[in-house]
């Protein structure tokens, strides 16, 4: 049987280094079994959260060689067998302990965002037409991959600032319910920087359930908040009808 | 935020960035280098039906009011609507910003981020102006591309008629597939069933949404045909090739 060499990192937020680990693979093994089988066979104590290994529950994310991934869709025969496979937590979280990091920030940021918010008077009946563009929102899995590869967290520590593209896919679902009636543009200029993203995709590219987060979530939500606060014309209609409004009460 | 640091990544296999970066930075280059000779040069962008798209529409041609190049004149539209394009601003914030220059590359330690929420790159915000101006630019190309056809000696199809053509059409699908275009469509609304002309702004919203899917693709086949349209134009103008006719 084919053997593959692990480089796993072992350690907390106060330091570590990467262990080597030797592992059978077998065919069809992804990353998260040959985790298993480190912690079955040479160290119990290795932290590594999961839950569902189905891609589902969105707990096993990690980096594996340098690329941030679920480590139960990453299968062994999909990387290179001839060096060793480098598997580290999410960089742009704390860590806690060995692959397990700290992503409370991530719920921190979700308080922000006024939840669903049903217009007075709504009609409880919508098409499908409406709807489906929220429905491809709801596929996030939480995994926060997308927030960990973001550079504005990632390399620029904007956490303060920043939702990341998680929320801006949340804030996005919210936005274009059709029954929802809140508007979340000032919430997305001032408090989750929207500004910040500069829509360079990584989100996208690392999303394990293929949300088109930046064309589909980010780039309409920054449409929106050029429609509120970024466009003179619409200012000035906006202005014109409030004005014709008032003038007929 | 703390985390373990940089420290615990030094053993990670680097991202292979250069691969992606290199080819937008000489393409993008090369073509700013081009278009910029083009546009200040003022001359071989006609020739009988053919007007090259770097001179389109043609402004004061005899120098009456402006006494330099005309494209200089109205090159500004064309180029404000590429350079807030979103797909464009993805390209080069990685290839000449390195920001990032690749998704798990780190960027350079200790520059001042600010994204899009301060000057310059604010202004990226006026992508629909320049969306609305390059539709009158398109106007205009369509025309130039149906005149491409009618020659002194009657109606006829050249191989510049030909380039003209495609030009026109991939700058076509290139602006249909703008995510301001899709937005102001019919993205805007919060729910279809509920407005007035709701569906058929769904449709135009949904039909939009697939050219949208392969914006990056028209991005970059109407930069290559726009270029390559005005190349043939000056080729022909300045006596260097024939134009073959076709018909």
């Amino acid at each position: 049987m084919a053997e593959a060499v692990l480089k796993i990192f072992r350690g907390t937020s106060e330091g570590g280094a990467t262990a080597e680990y030797r592992v059978p693979v077998a065919p069809g093994m992804v990353v998260l079994d040959a985790l298993h089988h480190v912690q079955k066979h040479a160290a119990p104590d290795l932290a590594v959260r999961w839950n569902c290994k189905a891609g589902k529950c969105g707990s096993c994310s990690a980096e594996v060689n340098g690329r941030p991934r679920l480590t139960c869709k990453t299968r062994m025969d999909s990387l290179p067998q001839d060096q060793a496979i480098t598997i580290l937590p999410m960089k742009s979280f704390p860590v806690i302990k060995d692959l397990v990091t700290d992503v409370s920030w991530n719920y921190k940021v979700n308080k922000k965002i006024p939840p669903f918010t049903p217009r007075p008077g709504a009609d409880w009946k919508f098409s499908q037409a409406d709807i489906d563009r929220v429905q491809e929102f709801r596929k996030c899995i939480e995994c926060f991959l997308c927030q960990n590869v973001c550079h504005v967290v990632r390399d620029h520590g904007k956490q303060e600032q920043f939702g990341g593209p998680r929320f801006f896919v949340r804030v996005a679902g919210l936005e274009m319910h059709p029954l929802d009636g809140l508007s979340r543009t000032k919430l997305l200029k001032d408090e989750l920087g929207i500004g910040f993203c500069n829509i360079t995709k990584c989100c996208t590219e690392v999303c394990p359930e293929g949300i088109h987060i930046t064309d589909n979530a980010i780039i309409p939500l920054k449409e929106r908040v050029v429609d509120d606060f970024y466009d003179p014309v619409l200012r000035l209609v906006r202005k014109i009808r409030g004005a014709g409004k008032a003038a007929d009460h | 935020m703390a985390s373990v640091g940089d420290a615990r990544l030094a053993d990670a296999p680097r991202e292979a960035w250069w691969p992606q970066v290199l080819p937008v930075v000489l393409v993008l280059s090369a073509f700013g280098v081009y278009a910029t000779f083009r546009a200040f040069e003022g001359a071989f962008y006609e020739w009988g039906p053919y007007l090259s798209p770097f001179y389109s529409p043609l402004i004061d041609a005899h120098h009456h009011y402006w006494p330099f190049s005309p494209a200089l004149l109205i090159l500004g539209g064309p180029l404000g609507f590429r350079v807030t394009c979103y797909y464009y601003r993805k390209a080069y914030y990685r290839a000449f910003f390195l920001d990032p220059p690749a998704c798990s590359v780190a960027e350079r330690p200790g520059r001042h981020y600010s994204g899009e929420t301060k000057f310059p790159f604010i202004l990226q915000n006026a992508h629909r102006y320049f969306l609305y101006l390059a539709v009158v630019f398109l106007a205009f190309l369509w025309h130039d591309a149906v005149r491409g056809f009618f020659f002194g000696d009657g109606m006829g199809v050249g191989v510049g008629s030909v380039v003209l053509l495609v030009n026109v059409i991939l700058l076509t699908l290139y602006l249909f597939s703008c995510h301001s275009l899709r937005h102001l469509a019919g993205g805007k609304l919060d729910c279809f069933s509920c407005t007035t002309f709701g569906c058929p702004r769904h449709s135009t919203w949904r039909g939009l949404s697939v050219l949208n899917e392969r914006h990056m693709l028209f991005a970059w086949l109407s930069l290559f045909s726009v270029g390559f349209a005005d190349f043939y134009v000056r080729l022909v103008s300045s006596g260097a090739i024939r134009d073959p006719r076709l018909l």
